[in-house]
């Protein structure tokens, strides 16, 4: 006998096959097909693609710019998770719903809004080359264009769990004799670190993968402002096949790592709660 | 440890939740506030504590005007109505907390801190819980450790709301009688809140009744029951009837039910002026007994034994009159006489 | 004195502060530039740049082929939602995780890993190609590619939706006497159908913008497989930023109207 608010176990066998063949097919195969690619020549040439100075130009500059975007929208998703979660204030909604702005932006508009202001025909442009300062095809126009994709992360993963603990942790703190910096240094931020380290990977897995908004900033000059998605797609319009493949799988492999972390961090936080 | 408050009010948009509050505490007074939900109550214990602030009035403790004292620089003890535990740190750590947070030069050292959180954890009965999440233990040993966090900094004041609110029948009255003695022992000055009459009774030296953001009355619970100072008052504590009436010729005359008029002798309160009232009575202030057809003036519904003599509820033209008899006296369904031997009646 | 003023917790100002500089210097001016910049070619400028032949092909092919690709993904990411939430089964926490694929792969491996797959000579695509079946540098190829970033947005709208639905209710409906289909009809989709719809328009908003898993797939054939924001580089390459501004502000009020839409027919559907 089924139970009635289940569905016979033939046909629940046959809805999970199914599932798992569309999400194999539709999701894993593509990334099945990168590895291979990359592969296809052997281990040799991945690595000599990899090793290249270019390669490991765009490698250290991908670095360097997520080293810098995320802290910035940490700390600012931090500020704004907080003052939106703990406090009432007329236009809360509103400011939500600006930091969530930037998810409903195409890359490539991304990218552009800092064209406008700071490239050559830009509304700064003229001022700042005429101090020889240079943003737009450089680095800072990289940071900039992955700050405004990545903005929303860490905001968006903090304040509904914020919202959802009350500020009654925090007011026990202070009844208690805890300043503001230790009561939320003991008491907010622990309370938030798993859903902070989720909001904080996906945020560096954006600002590391991010193609759209920093192509349109960057130039695309080898060795100085290519990062590596841009690298694998110079490498790719060249016909460098394997080159391309093999940064692509790095890439992959910095998105399986991810995760991996988040369902490590996610276990972390449902035994937190359970704790 | 006194509390003075004076001329106290506070608005949220266009309602007051306190309208013009004065109350003084006395030191090692066990004080309730007792009130319907909306009264105001809570939002008085969080503007004592700082963690809300009056529009006008003044909070002072110990003398001292608190006005510009933040709620971290008050020390008072504060148990929240869902103990606001920290969910991350363990029972040691959450009673540990108030004084690993205090300056350097007045923080004690970290065995001074462990004997001193043992020594209330022992107190409190919970000593064996101290690796204890507080995910993993029951209700009323959470309210132990938010106690023993709260008192862990030596309040002058301590606050707690609803204390027993999240807490089952059981647990409640055990803990109850176990509050009251902590108190005494510890010589502590105590404020509580509460919606339920039969808890602030029991418990308090005196309690104050709040009725929509004003104090209605403070008093012990002696006085409160023996004489309300208001309508509010006589209905919210005690069970009594509630019948509409009208003062006149020296006598309480009941317009809508038939009862006889009770002269003016006989009321425990009455307004000096005569006219409308609103006449409390209750259950032992009636004399009951089974009357034939044309004397009876209500029926019989059910009753209960109740200690020595019998619970009984009658219907008299409509209202629910709740009264005691004598065991064996009546039977449901029979015809009685119904008459009230005292009242208090408040101009209405 | 404003003593009402006070709170408690410290930390409004600083963090309201912090707040609105880090909105304001990141998003609010950026965009203000966006918005701004078309106005330098007139009322009469603006509606030619926006409806250039080649330009509203693109974002005819933008905007359709996102709604096809969000609608796509409904039914089967409604089907692994369910698969998810209501089975256990060995391996289900690994198709869980393979779900966020798409969020967390980098849209240039996507893009790259797609043409791949789907490309004539490829692994899916040769066997397409045979049975006539083209999809790689055609339309189709677009849509696809928005549906691989669209699936998850599905999912993982309808699974919490899912996971919280009182067993009660399919019970009570078994008592009256429903059919597991009725009652699956009748009682499981209507609970579901805001949160479908929430995730259709989440979908379809990011694949309107879509760019680095299309363009490699796409093969950007002018008027025929050509994406609106790729016509934003092109006129950036061109220098004419008013022309690639215009563009974009097609783009965002043509998302702002699609989301607008969904909400107005969530408000009627929750009023009927």
């Amino acid at each position: 006998m089924t139970p009635s608010t289940t569905e016979p176990r033939g046909l629940r066998w046959l809805l999970i096959l199914l599932a798992a063949l569309l999400l194999g097919v539709f999701l894993l195969l593509p990334l099945a097909a990168v590895f291979t690619e990359a592969l296809r020549r052997g281990w040799p040439p991945m690595w000599q693609a990899l090793s290249d100075p270019d390669a490991l130009a765009a490698i250290r500059l991908t670095l360097l710019v997520a080293a810098i975007a995320v802290p910035v929208n940490t700390l600012g998703g931090l500020a704004g998770a907080w003052c939106i979660a703990r406090y009432r204030f007329p236009g809360r909604a509103l400011l939500l719903a600006l930091i969530e702005l930037p998810f409903s932006v195409s890359p490539v508009v991304s990218g552009l809004v800092w064209v406008l202001l700071f490239g050559a025909h830009g509304w700064f442009g003229p001022w700042l080359e005429a101090r020889g300062l240079q943003i737009i095809f450089a680095v800072p126009g990289l940071v900039l264009a992955t700050l405004f994709v990545t903005f929303p992360f860490v905001a968006r993963t903090l304040v509904p769990l914020m919202q959802e603990q009350g500020r009654e942790a925090e007011e026990a703190a202070a009844t208690l004799g805890a300043s503001g910096w230790q009561s939320f240094r003991r008491v907010t931020l622990p309370g938030i670190r798993w859903a902070l380290l989720s909001g904080v990977l996906l945020c560096n897995a954006r600002a590391m993968g991010e193609f759209g908004a920093v192509s349109v900033v960057s130039g695309h000059i080898r060795g100085e402002t290519n990062t590596m998605p841009l690298h694998v797609e110079i490498l790719y319009n060249e016909y460098q096949f394997v080159g391309a493949f093999a940064v692509a799988a790095l890439l992959a492999l910095l998105a399986l790592v991810t995760l991996g972390a988040k369902a490590l961090v996610e276990r972390g936080t449902a035994r937190g709660a359970a704790a | 440890m006194s509390v003075a408050v004076r001329g106290l009010t506070r608005r949220f948009g266009p309602t007051a939740a306190l309208r013009d509050i004065a109350l003084e505490t006395r030191p090692g007074e066990f004080v309730a506030l007792l009130g319907p939900s909306g009264s105001g109550k809570t939002t008085l214990l969080r503007i004592l504590a700082g963690l809300d602030f009056a529009d006008s009035g003044t909070v002072e403790i110990e003398g001292q005007d608190m006005s510009a004292v933040p709620a971290r620089a008050r020390r008072l003890g504060f148990v929240f109505q869902n103990y606001a535990l920290f969910r991350h740190m363990s029972v040691f750590e959450n009673v540990a907390f108030g004084l690993r947070v205090r300056p350097r030069a007045a923080r004690p050292g970290e065995a001074e801190i462990g004997r001193r959180v043992r020594a209330l954890l022992e107190r409190m009965q919970i000593g064996a819980l101290e690796r204890r999440m507080p995910e993993q233990i029951s209700g009323g040993q959470r309210q132990r450790v938010a106690l023993a966090r709260a008192l862990a900094i030596e309040p002058r004041l301590l606050l707690l709301d609803e204390p027993f609110g999240a807490l089952d029948a059981e647990v409640r009255k055990g803990l109850r009688r176990w509050l009251r003695d902590l108190h005494t022992e510890m010589g502590l000055t105590s404020l509580f809140v509460t919606h339920d009459q039969e808890e602030a009774l029991e418990l308090a030296d005196r309690v104050a009744v709040m009725e929509a953001g004003r104090l209605v009355q403070i008093d012990t619970p002696e006085r409160l029951v023996e004489a309300p100072a208001t309508a509010f008052v006589a209905g919210f504590l005690g069970h009594a009837a509630r019948l509409p009436g009208r003062l006149a010729e020296g006598a309480l005359h009941f317009g809508g039910v038939p009862l006889p008029p009770l002269p003016r002798a006989a009321l425990r309160a009455a307004p000096a002026q005569d006219g409308p009232v609103l006449a409390f009575i209750r259950a032992h202030e009636w004399a009951v007994a089974p009357a034939p057809e044309g004397e009876a003036n209500a029926t019989l519904r059910s009753q209960r034994p109740a200690g020595g003599h019998a619970h009984v509820e009658l219907d008299l033209a409509g209202h629910v009159i709740e009264a005691e008899a004598p065991l064996g006296l009546l039977r449901v369904g029979q015809p009685c006489r119904l008459v009230p031997q005292t009242a208090r009646a408040f101009a209405a | 004195m404003t003593p009402r003023r006070r709170d408690p917790l410290p930390g409004f100002g600083l963090s309201l502060g912090v707040t609105l500089l880090w909105l304001l210097g990141l998003v609010l001016i950026p965009l203000l530039a966006l918005l701004l910049r078309p106005l330098e070619l007139g009322p009469a400028g603006f509606w030619h740049s926006v409806t250039e032949p080649r330009v509203l092909a693109a974002l005819r092919l933008s905007f359709l082929g996102a709604l096809a690709a969000a609608a796509a993904t409904v039914p089967p990411g409604l089907l692994v939602a369910w698969v998810l939430v209501r089975y256990r089964f060995p391996g289900r926490r690994l198709l869980d995780g393979m779900v966020d694929l798409p969020f967390a792969l980098p849209t240039a491996v996507a893009g790259l890993a797609l043409t791949a797959l789907y490309a004539p000579n490829g692994w899916l695509g040769a066997p397409l190609a045979a049975l006539g079946l083209k999809v790689a540098y055609t339309p189709l190829g677009v849509v696809l590619a928005m549906a691989f970033v669209g699936l998850p947005f599905i999912v993982r709208t309808v699974e919490p939706v899912l996971r919280d639905l009182p067993r009660e209710a399919e019970e009570a409906a078994a008592t009256l006497g429903a059919s597991r289909a009725q009652t699956l009809w009748r009682v499981v989709l209507p609970a579901l159908a805001p949160a479908l719809l929430a995730g259709f328009a989440m979908a379809a908003a990011r694949a309107i913008g879509e760019y680095g898993s299309v363009i490699f797939i796409a093969g950007n054939m002018p008027m025929v497989s050509e994406i609106a924001p790729l016509l934003i580089v092109v006129r950036l390459e061109q220098f004419d930023y008013a022309g690639a501004a215009a563009v974009g502000v097609a783009m965002l009020a043509l998302s702002f109207l699609l989301l607008l839409a969904l909400n107005l027919v969530q408000r009627l559907w929750r009023r009927a």
